[in-house]
């Protein structure tokens, strides 16, 4: 199948070469940052091959609805490593504000706006405690998250002795679990998605603003960055926050979808980190596109579909995935190699992304949202 | 704060002698005093001894699974990567072993033997995919981790195997007061340290570690360190695995990530005053980081402090612990031309943030 | 390569070492050379065969107090540990890192309270393991050493890591009290149970053959793999299944409702689900809303006699089964501290009733816990303990 859509995408190349953008596009795809979409595309192709169930419109919105979470966290996450760090406390916090909002929120409608705030300012001030630990003591992010993620996860079962109170009010939850009904062919459009959305062209505007520019640079060289001026602490501090109030919303997210539970987000401290590498981002810093680590994590969770669709016995999924993982990253990181080098007329040796097919309509879909 | 240009004239030249006299490593020592002396008072307080052979034999325990698998970590860290596959290598090593020696002590040496192989080709497979693929430690080794559980939930529905009673000697044995165990753990650790200030490739970790580009510039082979370092660091989980089957008398394909060896060994090799980026720390320091850990969760268990309270204490302790003297390398960094700053040193420090 | 040769010396001549310098070595008893128990299918026949008959075996004692309650058996004399003063409990526990654990817990304390209210326990000093078998056996050495303890209490996290430390703890000569998951050795005063994994599997997989038809499809729910309690539910159950033709896939789910929604509506996606099997109930509520999220009906489902599960049972009115792995179990163990204590004689292996609720019995159970937290198991049995319900309520 790979074979034939790569000979018709050399049949429509060319004309594509006319354009600016085309080229552009094109040219995009070949970065790993690109070639995830394609990634995306190509999983959501095996997946209907495999089950054409799959490809219902509404299951297909309602599969984009879900990964919305992970995706708003992978893009939080993405902020945070762009700039050289890292955020293992994603889970916990996701943890800390479904707990919230189960206890706070509770059955009254009325605390629905209050609860709200409280989870934000929540999740605010656990970025900055993040954020300042690792720039002002010094602290290694690594070390001052994973430390925040015991805290916080001990402390909120401490709290609320580990045990759910019980769900928050349905209309809370419906931000989460509800949608636009009645919409055609559709059936439904997802809360979820639509804040996805949302958010992806919030963090796509931010990164072409002074902040977003800055921060890659940051990760990039630290001290170049400190050379012309910046304020590195509260730039990178701003970073964590961010990472700490999509985890936020992620949680909300979650709450609704799935209801109260401290295990809510548990994996999500790789899971985001995962997503946002097969996103073609660079651990490290420096390099990548916030929308590729969105389009990391629906590639990842398409990933996961594709096991189930295709039955892969359960106890060896984690194993599929692990293969997988390393080999998307490290096809990613030669074509990063492939894409750097100057070009000297030779043919790219990253088969991956040689001659990538045009984004399939899945990976627009994809890719859009 | 880090933007801000150092100031003229900063710390005074007194004061730097004292700084670097007090090396990190140093002062993890004092930490870890500290935390026995307030141990030691907090156990007395609740009428008990903290030096008592059975409290120290706790503490020593309770240092052993760590403190060999982070002394592997050390070295995978030295050198510029992680190792987040450490877990499940623990328990792979576990059921393998108990599996061959099925109760016969004359399987153990080649159950011992075949377990190491594993680790070892465990570690080699990270080594390569890290150094040859380009992909970061992070991502190889969780990697390696999702294909080893995916393994052991496939084979292993519960316990497995049997370790028959001469292996299992080897957790009943104590001399003096120190398990049998420890001294095995130590015994590794003296060995890496050996390692690292003797021989040529523990030379070269830390050269890779500080600037991978400089070292292959100066003629080091920058894949044969770091592949030895996930060797080294597999099988010391191997080890690990091999010890813990000895006390559970039973392999357990669940042992390691009970333990949350992955992030626990990361945590206490940064406590212990290794950079997290590489080319700069110490094996003695991690051996401290670990006896840290130790002494907390002893003394935390004498105070029956709720399970979730541990939690937030480690937490707390770790970020504030690391933060004492993560502070204090940058302070220690020579204004400019310092007297010898290692090579790639800043760029080490930029990486360790 | 070098080094690793080094080290593989090192080993062995370490080992060599502690054999030549005579030091001391903790009592190991023997294991029978070369038995290599390799069962690669975690499936017992005969403790699967026992199990079923012991649903329908009579208990002795008052049902009113089902905690108290035992299959008739082997019974041991305890005359040699009475005493007229209270006495000092240590508590070895596995974890408090789920709600049924965290439930019993409470009960436990509480029941402690009224102990030490009568008088026959001192005070109890408790050593939470967090899940580790290490951890664990590192615990029942300190009290063995440290404790000063007057009898034992162990909730093994896993039972053939933890034999060595149980045999080492009932080597101290006093009273060995273990409970929920057992240990592969005899020697403790009374192990008690409810009935088992087995049973839990026989009882809803039973339930959902005689709700489904052949060739049905059920989507089975498993919180992870390794763990031996667990796996036991899952091997009975899946026996059944396969015997009826019932078509059951597992998933594991970590007990996490986001998982469990997720793998619930691909199945549906994928074909009609006709039944839910879960290992454990927690996060039962996740699998029935993908039912209504899809917008199909909703499935023959057996959960546990969590809160969440009974009111969202009721408030669907599906077809449903609680499983019980008796929460009130978390009750006996101090009570048998204080039979022991008192001289008089205790079941050797003391079988707690395990019976399922039916949807017949929801609404009581419902109604006697109400006001409970979701994360509350129905048959915790504390009812008439101090403390009762605000210790349940305020966690």
């Amino acid at each position: 199948m790979s074979e034939r859509s790569e000979r018709s995408t050399a049949v429509r190349v060319l004309p594509a070469h006319d354009s600016d953008a085309g080229q552009r596009i094109l040219t995009a795809l070949r970065t790993p940052g690109g070639a995830v979409f394609v990634l995306a595309g190509l999983l959501l192709i095996a997946i209907i091959v495999s089950n054409p169930n799959f490809a219902d419109p509404g299951s297909l919105i309602r599969f984009a609805g879900r990964t919305a979470p992970i995706a708003i966290a992978a893009m939080g996450q993405y902020y945070v490593i762009v700039s050289g760090e890292f955020d293992l406390s994603m889970a916990a916090v996701i943890a800390t504000q479904v707990v919230v909002a189960g206890n706070v929120i509770g059955q009254d409608e009325a605390l629905i706006v209050p609860g709200l705030v409280l989870m934000l300012v929540i999740g605010a001030l656990i970025g900055i405690v993040n954020g300042l630990a690792t720039t002002l003591l010094k602290v290694p992010s690594f070390i001052v998250t994973l430390g925040t993620m015991l805290a916080l996860t001990g402390l909120v079962r401490y709290i609320t002795g580990g045990a759910a109170t019980g769900n928050p009010s349905d209309a809370f939850r419906n931000i989460g679990r509800g949608g636009i009904q009645d919409v055609p062919i559709l059936g439904i459009i997802p809360y979820s998605l639509l804040i996805f959305l949302v958010l992806a062209t919030l963090a796509a505007w931010l990164m072409r603003r002074p902040f977003g520019r800055t921060l890659v640079a940051v990760g990039d060289n630290p001290d170049a960055a400190r050379y012309a001026g910046t304020s590195v602490w509260w730039l990178k501090t701003r970073a964590f926050v961010i990472s700490s109030l999509s985890a936020t919303v992620a949680g909300i997210l979650l709450v609704g979808y799935a209801g109260v539970h401290p295990s809510v987000g548990s994996g999500y401290e790789f899971a985001a980190i995962t997503a946002v590498v097969v996103g073609g981002v660079v651990l490290g810093g420096g390099r990548g596109w916030v929308l590729s680590a969105a389009a990391g994590a629906y590639a990842l969770e398409l990933l996961f579909l594709l096991l189930t669709s295709l039955g892969v016995q359960s106890t060896w999924r984690n194993t599929v995935q692990g293969v997988i993982i390393i080999v998307a990253v490290a096809l990613a990181g030669r074509t990063w190699r492939a894409v750097r080098r100057p070009t000297r007329g030779e043919p790219e040796p990253a088969p991956s992304a040689s001659s990538p097919p045009p984004a399939p309509p899945g990976s627009r879909r994809t890719g859009d949202s | 704060m880090s933007a801000a240009p150092k100031p003229e004239g900063g710390p005074s030249m007194s004061e730097m002698r004292v700084a670097r006299s007090l090396s990190s490593t140093t002062i993890v020592y004092l930490v870890l005093l500290l935390a026995v002396v307030v141990g030691a008072g907090i156990t007395a307080s609740r009428g008990r001894n903290f030096f008592s052979i059975g409290n120290l034999d706790n503490v020593f325990t309770m240092m052993t699974i760590l403190g060999l698998i982070a002394v592997g970590q050390t070295l995978v860290i030295l050198v510029g990567s992680l190792d987040l596959s450490v877990p499940f290598v623990v328990s792979l090593s576990s059921v393998t072993a108990g599996g061959l020696m099925a109760g016969q002590t004359g399987r153990i040496v080649p159950a011992v033997l075949v377990t190491l192989l594993v680790g070892a080709a465990i570690g080699l497979v990270n080594g390569l995919v890290v150094s040859r693929l380009a992909v970061h430690g992070f991502i190889a080794t969780l990697g390696m981790g999702l294909i080893l559980s995916g393994y052991l939930a496939s084979n292993y529905q519960g316990s497995h195997g049997e370790a028959p009673r001469a292996f299992r000697l080897l957790d009943a044995t104590r001399i003096g007061p120190v398990p049998m165990a420890t001294l095995i753990m130590l015994t590794f650790a003296m060995l890496a340290i050996l390692l690292l200030r003797r021989t040529r490739l523990g030379h070269h970790l830390y050269a890779v570690g500080g600037n991978a580009d400089i070292a292959r510039m100066s003629g080091v082979r920058t894949t044969s360190p770091v592949v030895a370092a996930h060797v080294i660091c597999s099988m010391l989980s191997a080890v690990a695995g091999l010890l813990l089957l000895a006390r559970l008398g039973v392999g357990q394909p669940t042992v390691g990530a009970q333990g949350s060896y992955d992030l626990m060994s990361i945590a206490a090799v940064v406590l212990g005053g290794t950079l997290l980026g590489g080319g700069k720390g110490n094996v003695v320091g991690t051996i401290a980081g670990v006896a840290i850990f130790a002494v907390l969760d002893n003394v935390m268990g004498v105070m029956e402090l709720n399970p979730f309270l541990k939690d937030v204490v480690r937490g707390v302790v770790i970020i504030v612990a690391v933060a004492v003297y993560a502070r204090r390398e940058i302070d220690r960094r020579p204004p400019r031309f310092g007297a010898e700053p290692p090579p790639g040193q800043a760029a080490i420090e930029e990486e360790a943030r | 390569m070098r080094t690793t040769m080094k080290r593989t010396l090192a080993v062995a001549s370490a080992a060599a070492l502690v054999a030549l310098a005579g030091c001391s070595t903790d009592e190991i008893s023997d294991t029978n050379e070369g038995s290599g128990s390799d069962d690669t299918e975690w499936f017992v026949q005969a403790d699967f065969d026992e199990q079923d008959e012991q649903r329908d075996a009579t208990f002795e004692g008052d049902p009113e107090t089902p905690w108290l309650q035992y299959i008739d058996g082997d019974m041991t004399d305890t005359s040699e540990f009475a005493r007229d003063e209270a006495g000092k409990v240590c508590f070895a526990n596995a974890s408090i890192s789920n709600p049924w654990r965290q439930t019993g817990w409470i009960t436990m304390q509480q029941q402690l309270q009224a102990l030490q209210d009568e008088g026959v326990i001192s005070e109890m000093e408790t050593r939470d393991a967090q899940d580790s078998d290490d951890t664990q056996i590192a615990d029942i050495d300190y009290f063995i050493s440290e404790g000063n303890c007057d009898a034992f209490v162990i909730s093994p996290n896993s039972t053939a890591a933890m034999t060595p430390a149980v045999e080492r703890a009932c080597e101290t000569g006093k009273p060995v009290v273990v409970f929920d998951r057992g240990v592969e050795t005899d020697c403790p005063t009374t192990f008690i149970h409810p009935i088992g994994g087995y049973a839990w599997g026989i009882d809803t997989a039973n339930f959902l053959v005689e709700e489904l038809d052949e060739g049905d499809r059920v989507v089975a729910l498993r919180i992870l793999p390794g763990v031996d309690v667990l796996e036991t539910r899952w091997a009975a159950a899946e026996k059944i299944f396969e015997d009826n033709g019932i078509e059951a896939e597992d998933h594991f789910t970590e007990g996490d409702p986001a998982t469990i929604k997720q793998v619930v509506t691909d199945a549906i996606n994928q074909g009609d689900v006709d039944g839910i099997w879960m290992d454990a109930g927690d996060g039962a509520v996740a699998a029935i809303e993908a039912f209504e999220d899809a917008g199909v009906d909703y499935p023959v489902m057996t959960g546990e006699d969590e809160m969440s599960f009974l009111r969202k049972w009721e408030e669907t009115g599906l077809t449903g089964l609680a499983p019980v792995y008796s929460n009130f179990q978390w009750r006996t163990p101090l009570l048998a501290v204080q039979r022991i204590f008192a001289g008089e004689e205790v079941p050797t292996e003391w079988v707690l009733p395990q019976t399922p609720i039916t949807e017949d019995e929801r609404a009581q159970y419902l109604a006697d816990n109400e006001g409970m937290p979701d994360g509350h198991y129905a048959k915790f049995g504390g009812d008439g303990l101090p403390g009762f319900p605000e210790a349940w309520q305020d966690r």
